[in-house]
């Protein structure tokens, strides 16, 4: 079922894909281009688990249609660590225990990283607002939050 | 992987170790079951039912067959083998077969190339519905029409109630249930529905084997009992049917009932190819059942000096349309009324019957949360009217080793309810913070609703308990094998369910342990290479696990001792002390016990409440948890903080709403779970008494918190508000009293 | 379906002319749930998301032009304090920086939460067609539950706003404390005289003036204004109580 073509960049790579025009970005990333990281967890942008950058702007990729991504730039958490490296707030995320089913996980570490981009020192008010789009149902965010904080450090 | 793991210590038993996925898990290549592709593969899409009562009186399935891209499309017709199935009882069908019983049971499925393909097929296909008036009231279900005229749920050994519609009754009398005392306080308590809400929906991807068999890669609590209900409805022995355990996004008593698993299967047998079902977050909310709802009533009749004398209950729990593990719920319920308290005289009548609302069975607690949201409130109102100290009353009850359950079972390991009382209370409070504040950190959050208007704070207190383990003669074991190669490496195969909560690292600590190396491996879950483990579930896998890889573990080092060396491979089943059922008359255990072991915790809740709107804000959690013997302290807390969050969330907004049993709330727009801005700080002591009966002393960890939260927290409101505040979630409505 | 793209707005024009049945999508924050729960199959869908003309805002002769793309995220950086206010209570970051007013203004929804404070504000809705444009006041714009007049053919293009917004503020109660649908929400703007603007208590959002000297009063006036229901955010009964303190607050925090 392909109705059109989109070209986009996905983690610095140009990609293209035939695509039904009824698919969210995050179908099209998960299930077209081979960037399942990105979660489909509630598809309706009240969770964050598809949080994702279009633009250099945080997002849910599941609210996108794909068609609007098209001829735009994309990084899903895939993109994050660079030259092999884990970005420093996937490390804080493993130290400081704040992954337990992991499902909300890759979400929560884009928005943790697009936080630290804008404000490297957050406050806890910061990081609890800057969060608040992100669903977690395993840890009840204590973890979280230690593994923001070390990532600020 | 293409990332550079750091370099991470691997520890033993007792110390902290990061998570063996939690790389794969961060960088976002770990594979979760909604993940899995196939080379062919198809869509599957379940049709399921508008109605919560109704008669199918036709299906017409021509024009979803002639829909482009599809490949099938199946009725209960082409079930291949047995048309029911259930996790305890077999009373629920695959595919409805002439009536449909809840709202989103599946009728009928589809496998197409494309999921909107799919989802218009389903569109398509007629069915013939005349519907009937369903059962929506569980106080009233007893005296309608049976849903199950068959009552599949009797003949177990349990007690044999006459009326149409029990899943079961139980009765427990202990000692002399008319004593009178001084004083005597009752209340009436409600539980709204609440919902798993894991983050990963249902979903899973069915591959047939070009042999007649499948191979199932899913998101399951237990690969072997998926795999002995899924291999009768497709006609298949159990061999032909592998359950492979696929990334799980969460679990908390959710996936212990099959969803997509014979959907998929029946797909994929028919079409030979692979087929993949992810159901959305709404088809979630329908397809899986839900934390029992419940009315409970409940007296306490204790001396003047607060020693409780008689304790009197009486439970009434939904269980929806189908059994699931009800039956073992209603007991859980009943031998947890009384709470972690020494009780002389009680009578419990403990009631589940079917209804047309949403199916129910485990959610972490298991009963227990119920229960423990009565008695904690019944121990403050008891305190009051005695005018002790509510923590003083507890103390003067609290339970121990050595002391006997309603049950007449003697409680033989660790239970060390004084001590989490005391060290829970002990727990310095935070002082109330200043106004003004960003209202971030008022009542309210983020709807700046408060300056500090209407600010209220209350702290309040709770302890509850639950068991460990698998009760009333079910035999619960877990199987582990051991594979040592020449070179010392060590292979571990446990089909113990990976679901969030840490097995994969007790596995690996216990097996360090054990073999005295870092070189140790844990193979995939599968029910393929080795034998069940049970479910992850009831607070067990823990200790299950612990169990059965320290005994492959010594049993292989054994045997390459006796063989002089070489490769070994050496599989072993542990089982926990056995329990016996309980008597279908009186309650009383038939044996030494009924439940394995006992955990329990107490917590300390501060809560700001807005009075004038009826909103709240949780500042601060403090907790003392029995937790035996801390594998790994780290993931401990983290079981206990996420715990607790769910707790909170049953507490302040958790619940499925219903209306003539149709769901009205299913989404994450409309069903809240906890926020960032929800959850407050969690301050957690771990009591450790090492368990006699459980390896190295482990207990279970993840229930208990859950158990107790939500009663805690409501009991910070209710010294905030005055008010009693009997249902939850509370609402705002009840706070400002209207 | 179709997905159509202009990159300039006399293209859209010319578009959802020839398209009627064509759905704008803006931040997709409503339409992608539509489609995602496979509520909704437009015939075709019109993205605006590359039109330029819809962007940003600006200020000229006393009054403030929202573009109707601008997002919550960029009207919490607005001189409309309401506005600001009621944006940060919108979903969460990621929604903030998608969700625009131009489509909380498209779904008409009694429980949009930039309807109240652009109320209180005197919000006049620019629309445009191929055949022109028009202004209407934001109270004529909405005219039930998640309709309003916008025709087949046409956009909405912008909101104009007074640029002296007195004081304002603006309240919203939700089961949890971030991440809700509005069970009521309130904006108040004391410029002279009261104006109050209330959300999800009632079909469309409730308007209600009174002088100065009527501030004890309006409390009770506001909630009487409204016309709740109960379903499954809240009861009826709840959100006439909560108008009557939010209001009491809300005087309070302009008034001081």
């Amino acid at each position: 079922m392909f109705g059109m073509r989109i070209w986009l960049r996905v983690n610095g790579e140009p990609v293209e894909a035939d695509i039904w025009e009824g698919e969210s970005l995050l179908y099209v990333l998960r299930e077209r281009l081979g960037y399942p990281g990105s979660k489909n967890a509630c598809e309706q942008g009240e969770c964050g688990s598809c949080s994702v950058m279009l633009d250099g702007k945080l997002v849910c990729a599941c609210l996108v249609l794909g068609a609007q991504a098209d001829g735009h730039e994309v990084v899903t958490v895939e993109g994050l660590s660079e030259d092999g490296r884990l970005h420093r707030v996937q490390e804080a995320f493993v130290v400081a225990g704040a992954v337990q089913c992991g499902f909300c996980t890759p979400g929560l570490v884009v928005a943790a990283a697009d936080l630290l981009q804008h404000r490297p020192d957050p406050s806890d008010d910061e990081i609890r607002e800057a969060l608040s789009g992100n669903l977690c149902r395993c840890t009840g965010y204590a973890k979280i939050f230690d593994a923001v904080r070390l990532a600020a450090r | 992987m293409s990332t550079t793991a750091p370099k991470l210590e691997l520890g033993r038993v007792g110390e902290i170790v990061p998570r063996a996925d939690g790389i794969p898990k961060v960088t976002g290549e770990f594979a979760y079951s909604s993940d899995l592709n196939a080379a062919g593969m198809l869509w599957g899409h379940t049709l399921r039912s508008p109605h919560s009562h109704a008669r199918i009186t036709g299906i017409d399935l021509s024009a979803a067959l002639a829909a482009p891209g599809v490949h099938a499309v199946l009725t209960h017709e082409d079930v291949p083998g047995e048309k029911l199935y259930g996790l305890e009882f077999q009373d629920q069908p695959v595919l409805a077969v002439d009536r449909v019983r809840y709202y989103g049971e599946p009728v009928a499925l589809v496998a197409a190339e494309h999921p909107e393909q799919a989802r218009r097929a389903a569109e398509l296909i007629r069915v013939d519905y005349e519907p009937l008036a369903p059962i929506a009231d569980a106080e009233t279900a007893t005296e309608q029409e049976p849903l199950h005229p068959d009552r599949p749920t009797m003949g177990h050994g349990y007690r044999d109630d006459p009326r149409p519609n029990i899943v079961r009754s139980l009765v427990i009398r202990h000692g002399d249930p008319d004593v009178e005392a001084d004083v005597s306080v009752s209340g009436v308590y409600e539980v709204g529905i609440q919902d798993q809400a894991f983050l990963g929906p249902e979903s899973g991807l069915c591959v047939p084997d070009g042999e007649g068999g499948v191979d199932v890669y899913v998101a399951t609590q237990w690969l072997h009992v998926d795999r002995d209900q899924v291999a009768p409805c497709l006609g298949l022995k159990p061999e032909q049917v592998r359950i492979h355990l696929a990334g799980v996004g969460g679990a908390f008593g959710g996936r212990e009932d099959l969803s997509m698993q014979i959907h998929g299967s029946m797909l994929a047998l028919h079409t030979n190819r692979p087929v993949k079902i992810v159901y959305n977050r709404e088809e979630s909310f329908v397809g899986h059942i839900h934390r029992h709802p419940a009315k409970i009533w409940m007296e306490h009749r204790a001396t003047r000096d607060g020693k409780l004398v008689n304790v009197r209950v009486r439970i009434l729990l939904d269980g929806g349309a189908y059994a699931s593990s009800s039956t073992a719920v209603t007991s859980n319920a009943a031998s947890f009324a009384c709470g972690p308290y020494q009780v002389d005289n009680a009578l419990i009548e403990s009631l589940c019957v079917y209804t047309n609302n949403p199916p129910c069975g485990a959610m972490r607690g298991f009963g227990a949360v119920q229960v423990c949201f009565a008695h904690e409130a019944q121990m403050d109102k008891l305190a009051a009217a005695l005018d002790i100290d509510p923590i003083e009353l507890r103390l003067l009850n609290a339970l121990q080793s050595g002391d006997t359950m309603p049950t007449g079972q003697t409680i033989a390991g660790t239970l060390p309810v004084a001590e989490v009382i005391r060290r829970a209370a002990a727990l310095p409070v935070p002082e109330q913070e200043e106004l003004p504040r960003d209202p971030l950190r008022l009542p309210g959050g983020s709807g700046n609703t408060t300056r500090g208007e209407g600010v209220k704070r209350g702290v309040g207190f709770a302890v509850g308990f639950k068991n460990i383990g698998y009760s009333e003669g079910f035999d619960d074991y877990t199987a582990a094998r051991v594979r040592l190669d020449a070179d010392g490496s060590a292979e571990i195969h446990c089909a113990a369910a990976e679901v969030g909560q840490g097995v994969a690292g007790v596995i690996l600590q216990v097996a360090r342990t054990e073999l005295g190396t870092e070189d140790v491996t844990l193979a995939p879950h599968t029910t393929a290479t080795v034998g069940s483990a049970g479910s992850a579930s009831a607070s067990r896998m823990t200790w299950m696990a612990s169990g059965a890889v320290r005994d492959a573990c010594r049993a292989a080092l054994e045997e390459r001792d006796r063989n002089g060396g070489g490769a070994v491979d050496v599989e072993r089943i542990y089982r926990h002390p056995r329990t016996s059922p309980l008597d279908p008359e009186t309650g009383q255990t038939t044996g030494e016990r009924s439940h394995v072991a006992y955990a329990c915790a107490a917590m300390r809740v501060v809560a700001e409440v807005d009075v004038e709107l009826g909103l709240t804000r949780i500042v601060w959690i403090g907790t003392a948890q029995d937790v035996g013997k801390a594998v790994n302290p780290q993931a401990v807390t983290g079981q206990i903080e996420g715990g607790a969050a769910q707790g909170l969330g049953l507490a302040l907004m958790e619940e499925i709403q219903t209306r003539d049993g149709l769901i009205t709330n299913a989404s994450f727009t409309d069903y809240l779970i906890p926020t960032t801005l929800d959850m407050p700080p969690v301050v957690s002591e771990l009591v450790e008494h090492p368990d006699p009966d459980a390896p190295y002393g482990v207990k279970g960890v993840g229930e208990p918190p859950t158990v107790v939260s939500t009663a805690a927290v409501v009991s910070a409101l209710r010294v905030a508000t005055g008010r009693e505040l009997t249902r939850v979630p509370v609402r705002p409505d009840d706070i400002v009293g209207l | 379906m179709d997905v159509l793209t202009p990159r300039t707005l006399d293209e859209a024009l010319r578009l959802k002319s020839e398209r009627p049945d064509a759905l704008p999508i803006q931040g997709g924050t409503d339409v992608m749930v539509e489609l995602n729960f496979d509520r909704a199959r437009p015939p075709a869908l019109l993205n605006l998301n590359e039109l330029a003309e819809l962007r940003g805002w600006s200020e000229e002769n006393g009054r403030i032009r929202l573009a109707a793309g601008l997002t919550y995220a960029e009207a919490m950086q607005t001189p409309l304090p309401a506005l600001a206010e009621a944006s940060r209570t919108v979903g969460g970051p990621q929604i903030r920086n998608r969700g625009t007013i131009g489509g909380n203004l498209g779904t008409s929804s009694p429980a949009g939460d930039a309807l109240p404070p652009l109320l209180v504000c005197g919000a006049q809705v620019r629309m445009a067609s191929v055949r022109g444009e028009r202004t209407l006041p934001l109270a004529e714009f909405v005219t039930g539950v998640k309709r309003n007049v916008l025709a087949d053919d046409e956009l909405i293009l912008a909101v104009d706003v007074d640029a002296e917004p007195g004081r304002q503020t603006f309240l919203k109660v939700g089961p949890r404390n971030a991440m809700v649908i509005s069970v009521v929400s309130l904006a108040l703007r004391v410029d002279g005289e009261l104006t109050a603007s209330f959300g999800s208590a009632g079909p469309v959002p409730g308007l209600v003036s009174a002088p100065l000297e009527d501030a004890e009063s309006f409390p009770v006036q506001v909630a009487a204004a409204a016309a709740p229901i109960d379903d499954v955010r809240g009861t009826a009964a709840y959100r006439r109580h909560a108008l009557r303190v939010l209001t009491k607050r809300a005087l309070e925090r302009c008034l001081a």
